[in-house]
């Protein structure tokens, strides 16, 4: 039930955006989150973005990941 | 999908099971998830079976509908039967049995039961309908939580009346001290859930390792995440430390998210919750402040609810039913203490197709993970 997947911000309206993922697009509220921005990752559970997805520490975690796989 | 399949790599999976076998273990290492999307990802990606043979990965009451006392899903099929109401829920709800039927039975007698996928969406319907009662079904844990507080409040905001509530929310970090101090269970180690640790804030669990030194890991839902949260967890367990460690660090921080726990805070407060299988657990559960009274359905249909309950209550089921029902070792499954296939109901009389207990109903349920994936 606490499933929730990153989607890109692609308009914002007060609390409202239009959020997408794969060429579909939804709304979200984001009454968490102000302040957004488009092109920003959000994380979207049952219609709402419940965080914004760090996406410098996204990488720094997927550069481990590719350390090990060098290893 | 960005940020997602990047962490579903066979490579680095392959990498990560490397690293996890080469550490050293001498006794069994048991660790609990208590999130139904950890028990199903785990489940779906043949994790357990990667794994060295000492560790042993348990679920835990991570499944909101599982853990839904019988009591209270009796008063959501009651709500059903409420002349002029629309009754809206989340889908995993539908099949949940109560001692008589279910919503999908009260559906197709004739009750409108509605299938949402946010509580917006149950909103809308209450638009739609002014002169229908629209009561959503307020089950979750924290990240749904604020979710169901925020259509409180939009409802406050634009004086929508015909909308309301049954609160079951719960929240984790105490139940994870029971389980914590059962000795019976003999745990490790606990792998955080990924999004509720987005709400509450890592700091959540700092009680947990202090007073039980026992280390936690908050780790995202992807494969990847999965491996290198036990990774964390049998490092920590082989160097003998008991550390707050947080895996999920592009989403879940130490605060978590403060406007949506304020939300929470000022719509809900605590109040003692009965979890199936463990019981009464006090302040795990949330009921809606008087203030907010007007969209609480369990103060706006009191009256109405307590007949049709008892009711319910006194046609107690078939005989066959209670049987089944004795038998059913849900209980003993939300609290790690046997794994599915150790219930004599599971895969026999206890299916998909014909559940006897939640956790075989519920997509997140143990008993519908293993059957699924790990027969």
């Amino acid at each position: 039930m606490c499933l929730a997947i990153p989607m890109q911000v692609k308009s914002l309206e007060g609390k409202n955006a239009v959020v997408e993922v794969e060429g579909v697009e939804r709304d979200a509220d984001v009454s968490f989150l102000e302040p957004l921005m488009v092109g920003d990752y959000v994380i979207v559970h049952a219609g709402f973005a419940i965080q914004k997805l760090d996406e410098v520490e996204a990488l720094k975690t997927l550069e481990l990941f590719k350390e090990l796989e060098l290893a | 999908m960005k940020y997602l399949d990047e962490f579903r790599n066979a490579e680095v999976a392959k990498s990560l099971v490397d690293r996890i076998h080469a550490i050293p273990l001498t006794n069994e290492v048991k660790f609990m998830e208590v999130c139904g999307s950890h028990t199903m990802a785990i489940s779906r990606s043949g994790i357990r079976r990667m794994l060295p043979n000492q560790v042993k990965l348990l679920s835990g009451p991570g499944c909101p509908v599982c853990v839904t006392a019988q009591e209270d899903i009796d008063i959501m099929l009651a709500f059903a039967r409420v002349e002029n109401v629309i009754v809206t829920t989340f889908g995993d709800m539908m099949r949940v049995p109560g001692t008589i039927g279910s919503l999908q039975v009260e559906k197709s007698n004739g009750a409108d039961v509605r299938v949402v996928y946010s509580t917006l969406d149950a909103l809308d319907i209450a638009r739609a309908n002014p002169e229908k009662r629209v009561v959503f079904l307020g089950v979750g844990f924290e990240t749904t939580v604020p979710t169901i507080a925020r259509s409180i409040e939009v409802a406050h905001d634009e004086d929508i009346l015909n909308y309301s509530v049954f609160l079951r929310g719960k929240t984790i970090p105490i139940p994870m001290e029971v389980l914590a101090s059962d000795p019976e269970i003999g745990l490790h180690g606990f792998l955080c859930p990924a999004h509720v640790s987005t709400i509450i804030g890592t700091k959540a669990y700092a009680g947990l390792v202090e007073k039980y030194h026992l280390p936690c890991v908050a780790a995202g839902f992807e494969p990847l995440d999965i491996l290198q949260g036990v990774l964390m967890l049998l490092r920590q367990v082989s160097e003998g430390r008991a550390e707050n460690e947080n895996e999920y660090s592009r989403v879940a921080t130490e605060n978590g998210n403060p406007a949506a726990l304020a939300l929470m805070d000022s719509l809900f407060e605590p109040v003692d919750a009965l979890w199936r299988g463990i019981g009464m657990i006090p302040a795990t559960g949330l009921s809606i402040r008087s203030e907010f009274a007007q969209w609480d359905a369990e103060w706006i249909f009191a009256e109405e609810i307590k007949g049709i309950v008892e009711d319910l209550q006194i046609q107690q089921g078939s005989s066959t039913w209670q049987a089944m029902h004795k038998a059913c070792q849900c209980g003993e499954v939300l609290k790690g203490k046997i794994i599915p296939p150790q219930c004599p109901l599971f895969a026999k009389a206890c299916t998909p197709q014909n559940p006897v207990g939640p956790c075989m109903v519920s997509s997140e349920g143990s008993c519908a993970a293993y059957y699924r994936f790990e027969r």
